[in-house]
């Protein structure tokens, strides 16, 4: 998958580069990286850009990721654009409030690059 | 990779019947996000640990995990989670333990069946120094793992106060 651009909010700047890097180790050839730290970051960098994938932590200061999501409905450059939250929590209440609100996906910490790819790979290419 | 055979039940169990939940929990974490193999290290040998992350649980599980070790193992998990080389002092090493704790906590979490609705993790905090006691609370079980992590030793300890 050639020419990808990400949009990655994680309050840890250190998840950001792990999820970064395990993009790029399942064989997505990331053209630009956005990096935000919570939900209303994430939604200014989509103001400024165009991106083919938003992967995101739900636990964040500010705004997290549930808000993130339901604010994401009407941002011209989020139409139809996969949203993966990524968390360490499997609480099933927010998986399915997340889903039920425009994740196309669900991605539990810790996790291999083999699961990133297994997960991202099909929405890119419904999508691209 | 072990995989858990079977998750344990959260009600039914013993706080001790945990520990083989929180070793496969901490493995898979440092093997999963650091590629490496921990192994155990039993009893815990007596170490300078010097960066204690926390995490807490409430409901069902009511208590708190702590992931601590040495300044230097500390900025080896940050290194290997980067993929890149840092200072001692670099703060992306507060950042890197406590997204470990996170994780351990998490994952340990989620082997225990039934929890998943009744229990909430509270973000990480990070504290630095060693002169410190931490009083537990009247009834708590302290359940510790010891791992050795690049040939140092690193403790995961679960106080469970309910």
């Amino acid at each position: 998958m050639d020419d990808v651009r990400a949009l990655i909010i994680d309050d840890s700047f250190v998840m950001r580069k792990i999820v970064e890097r395990s993009l790029r180790q399942a064989g997505i050839d990331l053209a630009e990286v956005w990096e935000a730290r919570n939900g209303v970051e994430g939604l200014g960098a989509l103001r400024r850009s165009a991106v083919d994938l938003i992967l995101c932590d739900i636990y964040m200061p500010v705004m997290d990721g549930i808000e993130f999501l339901r604010q994401l409905q009407g941002v011209p450059n989020a139409e139809g654009v996969p949203v993966v939250v990524i968390t360490a929590e499997s609480r099933e209440s927010h998986v399915a409030q997340a889903l039920l609100i425009g994740a196309r996906g669900y991605i539990r910490k810790p996790f291999t690059a083999e699961q990133v790819k297994e997960h991202v790979l099909p929405l890119l290419a419904e999508t691209r | 990779m072990k995989q858990a055979e079977q998750p344990a039940a959260a009600a039914a169990n013993s706080p001790e019947s945990l520990r083989p939940l929180l070793q496969l929990a901490s493995q898979e974490v440092f093997e999963m996000m650091l590629g490496c193999q921990v192994e155990l290290r039993n009893p815990p040998a007596p170490a300078p640990f010097e960066f204690t992350a926390m995490v807490g649980f409430a409901g069902q599980l009511c208590g708190c995990f702590r992931l601590r070790s040495s300044r230097q193992s500390a900025a080896v998990m940050a290194c290997k989670m980067l993929g890149a080389q840092l200072n001692h002092d670099d703060p992306q090493i507060w950042d890197a333990i406590g997204e470990m704790a996170n994780m351990i906590a998490g994952n340990f979490k989620n082997k225990i069946v039934g929890l998943e609705n009744r229990c909430m993790l509270s973000l990480p905090t990070v504290i630095t120094g060693s002169d410190y006691k931490c009083r537990a609370m009247k009834d708590s079980y302290l359940l510790e793992v010891a791992l050795l992590f690049e040939g140092a030793p690193v403790t995961v300890q679960v106080e469970i106060h309910s």
